[in-house]
């Protein structure tokens, strides 16, 4: 009975983890899937997007969800401002360039933000509905993981709706698979692009106000679940909404479950596993036949 | 069948190639100034030897990702593979003569660099970024893990370095020795990379680098060409990490981490990738300012650096080489098509 109690309270921690991993990364995958562009600094996003929400719960008194809104809205449109005046001109320029550049971009955030608010970890204050405990029958969980469990079922069921049922969604799903075609048959990529750049790190942003209570949200946030991201992306495959919340969410509940029961060397074999999965299959678990 | 010498030595190509080998005037220039630097700051040869070791390691760097295009984040592994291999033997008493430490050291990370070049290799783009930041990782988390021998996040302090062929002293006050040392090294192994970059195997590197379907096309082995490149690259970036921990006598995970990684990689951008000389300049740049500026506004310092990655990756693709080589040539347009 215990150990049952255990494997679901672990499944709900690692899938609250999981949806949060899902919502920061989503954004990574369909840009760099879209346009081949090896973003480092989208973490970066999800930092700032983690620092406009708390700050402004914090300093201006606003409540959670229109502080969610907030982050989404200024981070896409910071993201947009980015994404014309230095991303755009990258675009085909060798990966090595992309890579030093985002690197560069990420060392700007965190130096500017650690020169503007200062280095120690930002405190998440929830609202009273969140905090406590929740009965769900057969255990007590956080309110916190449940919510984050069902707004990230949620999310996820209108991102897909999005991709699967819309027009936009299908240009993109055109574009990630062959964007000199989708070019030839009038789609606008340069500005289908730009959309989901600031889409992306609107969701990056909300993503990192709704980990802040437990990945912490500090300066070197970029760096340190950077590997995360790109793990999460590269398993997932580029430009696959599902495809990254499988791997969100295997990843999410892997972590939760390893870092349970062994403590040392869980991170050591989810790197492991990255490496083994990704000479199996290049393109990742669920991406396209050419990454 | 084949054309006589004089007339083969007409054709440009090989006229270039031949020519390519030749020392140019300025070449022993760095080396003056790095014994220069040894008589003129007797005071701050900690740092010259730092320098020095940093040098070795963005030349290991620029072989696999200036001349062959391996992009890769991952290139501590072997630099920490190196550190801890000269740290262990030393720390448990089983080996610490310098010259065969380094030896063994550079075996390592060699053979870490061909087991994991033979399969990381056939992947490109985002997922040998990934596959190199993995592997780089999991060596991290893996000497994190082994505490009881490696120290854990602590290292292994105080490492027992008996005297240089018996007879030098590392003294840890004044790093003398170390520096000579270091120095010595790290031109045998320039010497080594710079025969090597020039030779017929170092060309069809470039060639790699630059067009790999057509090195397919004309029948190159790309798969084993690039794993002996990233074998020879591990094995001097093993030899950098094993002179680190000998010079400053002690191992950390700093070795192994994604921060020694991402700093060697802006060095060598920085001075300019797939020139040999931009790793000096890279290194003597950064570390100089990094020595000066890191200390006071550690912050302001990596705003900078960011700022300046930036700008290199916006504007000047060559590093500072590159934008010397453009300024240069305004002022001798004469020069023909290379």
């Amino acid at each position: 009975m215990t150990f049952g109690i255990d494997v679901v309270s672990m499944l709900l921690g690692g899938l609250a983890a999981g949806m949060v991993l899902f919502i920061v990364s989503v954004g990574l995958s369909v840009t760099m899937g879209l346009m081949g562009f090896v973003n480092l600094a989208h973490g970066g996003f999800a930092m700032l997007g983690g620092y406009v929400i708390v700050l402004t719960m914090r300093n201006w008194g606003i409540g959670f969800i229109p502080a969610l809104a907030l982050g989404f809205v200024v981070i896409a449109g910071v993201s947009v401002a980015f994404e014309r005046l230095l991303y755009s001109r990258l675009y085909r320029a060798a990966e090595l360039d992309q890579v030093l550049f985002t690197i560069g971009l990420v060392f700007m955030m965190i130096s500017t933000v650690t020169l503007v608010i200062g280095p120690e970890n930002q405190q998440l204050m929830l609202p009273s509905w969140l905090q406590g405990q929740l009965d769900l029958g057969i255990v007590h969980y956080r309110t916190y993981s449940i919510f984050l469990i069902v707004v990230g079922t949620a999310i996820v069921i209108g991102l897909w709706l999005g991709f699967e049922r819309t027009r936009m969604g299908a240009q993109i799903r055109a574009a990630v698979d062959n964007r000199r075609m989708a070019e030839s048959l009038g789609i606008n990529i340069d500005r289908l692009f730009m959309l989901t750049f600031a889409f992306g790190s609107g969701m990056a942003a909300i993503g990192g106000g709704l980990g802040a209570e437990f990945l912490g949200l500090n300066p070197q946030y970029p760096l340190i679940y950077l590997v995360y991201f790109l793990i999460v992306v590269s398993v997932g495959g580029l430009g696959r909404v599902t495809g990254v919340f499988f791997a969100s969410i295997i990843i999410g509940v892997l972590d939760f479950a390893l870092k349970k029961y062994l403590p040392q060397g869980g991170t050591l074999f989810i790197f492991a596993l990255t490496i083994l999965l990704l000479l199996w299959r290049p393109q990742g678990l669920f991406g396209g036949k050419s990454a | 069948m084949s054309a006589p010498a004089h007339e083969l030595g007409a054709r440009p190509a090989v006229h270039d190639l031949v020519g390519r080998h030749r020392l140019r005037a300025w070449e022993p220039l760095p080396w003056i100034l790095a014994l220069a630097f040894y008589f003129a700051f007797p005071n701050h040869l900690g740092f010259g030897a730092d320098l020095l070791v940093t040098i070795l390691f963005a030349l290991s760097l620029d072989l696999a990702l200036g001349y062959a295009g391996i992009v890769t984040l991952g290139h501590a592994a072997f630099f920490g593979a190196g550190a801890y291999t000269v740290g262990l033997l030393a720390h448990h008493g089983i080996w610490s003569e310098p010259i065969t430490s380094l030896m063994i050291a550079a075996c390592v990370a060699a053979l870490i660099g061909l087991a994991s070049g033979l399969i990381l290799l056939r992947t490109t783009g985002l997922t040998l970024l990934m596959l190199t930041l993995c592997t780089m990782a999991l060596l991290e988390e893996a000497a994190n893990m082994g505490e009881k021998y490696t120290g854990g996040f602590d290292g292994l302090p105080n490492l027992p370095i008996p005297p240089l062929f018996g007879l030098f002293e590392f003294n840890p006050l004044y790093p003398r020795v170390q520096y000579l040392y270091v120095l010595g090294v790290l031109f045998l192994c320039f010497l080594f990379v710079r025969t090597l970059v020039y030779s017929p195997f170092g060309q069809s590197l470039t060639g790699i680098r630059e067009n790999v379907l057509r090195m397919h096309a004309v029948g190159a082995p790309v798969n084993w060409r690039l794993v002996t490149c990233y074998t020879i690259s591990a094995a001097i970036a093993g030899i950098a990490g094993g002179l680190w921990a000998q010079a400053n006598a002690y191992v950390n995970l700093g070795t192994l981490g994604l921060d020694r990684a991402a700093t060697v990689l802006i060095i060598l951008v920085l001075g300019g990738y797939g020139r040999l000389y931009g790793a000096f300049i890279g290194a003597v740049i950064y570390l100089a300012l990094s020595h000066f500026l890191a200390k006071v506004y550690p912050t302001a310092w990596q705003l900078g650096l960011g700022l300046l990655l930036v700008l290199i990756a916006l504007f000047a693709r060559n590093g500072m080489l590159g934008l010397w080589d453009t300024l240069w040539s305004r002022f001798k347009p004469k020069r023909g098509p290379s």
